[in-house]
């Protein structure tokens, strides 16, 4: 199946490529725009049928690598489309 | 002991590029040259200071440090430093610090989004009981180069302060004339090196090794090593 791995820097972290894009999108008009968050998706391809287990895995995988929990979040998403 | 019965040992990542310049720096310094070791490798035996080195290892691929902070010769590098060994990291080797957990916080992207190459003034901060510091006067000023994009030093507000109460923070970026303004990169605190709670293990973002003689711009990193090697020695 395929997982999903959102990663995000925490609230309170300094996202400078953020800031730089939510600038930007004002200076092109986008004046609704707020705060950015600058993130990003790893997919994996794991050898397991089972959804519980696959989260748990794939939850190790993020505190020992994936992510750097000082500083992100991060999410975990069984992609649904996936049935095969 | 003398400063030439120092085993010193720098670590090889692929992407350092730096191991050569501490090694040379070490060698002139202590007058016996340091170990290279490569990552793959699993054992440190008869080291007294490990070195992690600057440069981009594993291409900075998915963090600064991250992968590095997982390969093979990291268990030795861990087991050295749990016995009490001295542990130093340079630049990226200070990335690789903070993602083994050997040393508290992370280094994330500069404030100013770009890569920064300069010289810095930084500042021994003092009340820090650590060989890295334990001969360098507090108030001390020194100019030595940095050359990152990640340096801006992040750590929770309570980690902060802890680091503060505990004298952690050995080195900040102080204002200087010639190097103008102090802080490069955004760092809280304007950190530039910290040790770890029982000081065996020292990070900092600028590069002593690359200050080792006037003809280099500035031979202060040399005062720096000298004294964490002294005190090593002892």
């Amino acid at each position: 199946m395929h997982v999903i791995v959102n990663i995000s820097l925490k609230y309170g972290v300094l996202d400078p490529q953020g800031r730089a894009i939510g600038r930007s999108l004002s200076d092109l008009g986008f004046q609704e725009v707020g705060d950015v968050r600058v993130g990003k998706r790893i997919t994996l391809e794991i050898d397991e049928t089972d959804e519980a287990r696959a989260r748990q895995r794939v939850a190790r995988m993020c505190e020992a690598l994936l992510a750097n929990t000082v500083i992100e979040d991060y999410e975990i998403e069984i992609d649904a489309g996936d049935e095969a | 002991m003398s400063l030439s019965a120092l085993r010193v040992t720098v670590i090889v990542f692929p992407g350092s590029n730096c191991d050569r310049d501490m090694m040379v720096a070490i060698e002139k310094l202590a007058g016996r040259r340091p170990a290279l070791v490569w990552h793959k490798e699993t054992s440190l035996e008869g080291t007294d200071l490990v070195i992690m080195p600057g440069g981009f290892s594993y291409g900075d691929y998915l963090r600064c440090g991250a992968l590095a902070a997982r390969a093979p010769i990291m268990e030795a590098v861990l087991d050295h430093a749990a016995r009490g060994g001295a542990v130093m990291g340079v630049c990226n080797g200070f990335q690789i610090l903070l993602e083994s957990g050997l040393l508290p916080g992370a280094l994330v992207e500069n404030a100013g989004l770009k890569y920064v190459c300069r010289n810095t003034c930084i500042e021994v901060v003092g009340g820090t009981d650590s060989p890295f510091t334990a001969g360098l006067e507090a108030g001390k000023r020194m100019i030595i180069p940095v050359a990152h994009n990640e340096g801006n030093y992040f750590a929770s507000d309570d980690d902060l302060q802890r680091l503060e109460d505990n004298g952690q923070i050995a080195f900040r970026y102080v204002e200087s004339d010639i190097h103008g303004p102090a802080n490069p990169n955004g760092a809280a605190r304007d950190i530039a090196g910290i040790v770890s709670a029982n000081g065996r293990v020292m990070g900092m973002m600028p590069h002593p090794e690359r200050a080792v003689s006037a003809e280099l711009g500035s031979a202060d990193g040399a005062d720096l090593l000298t004294a964490c090697l002294e005190a090593l020695a002892v």
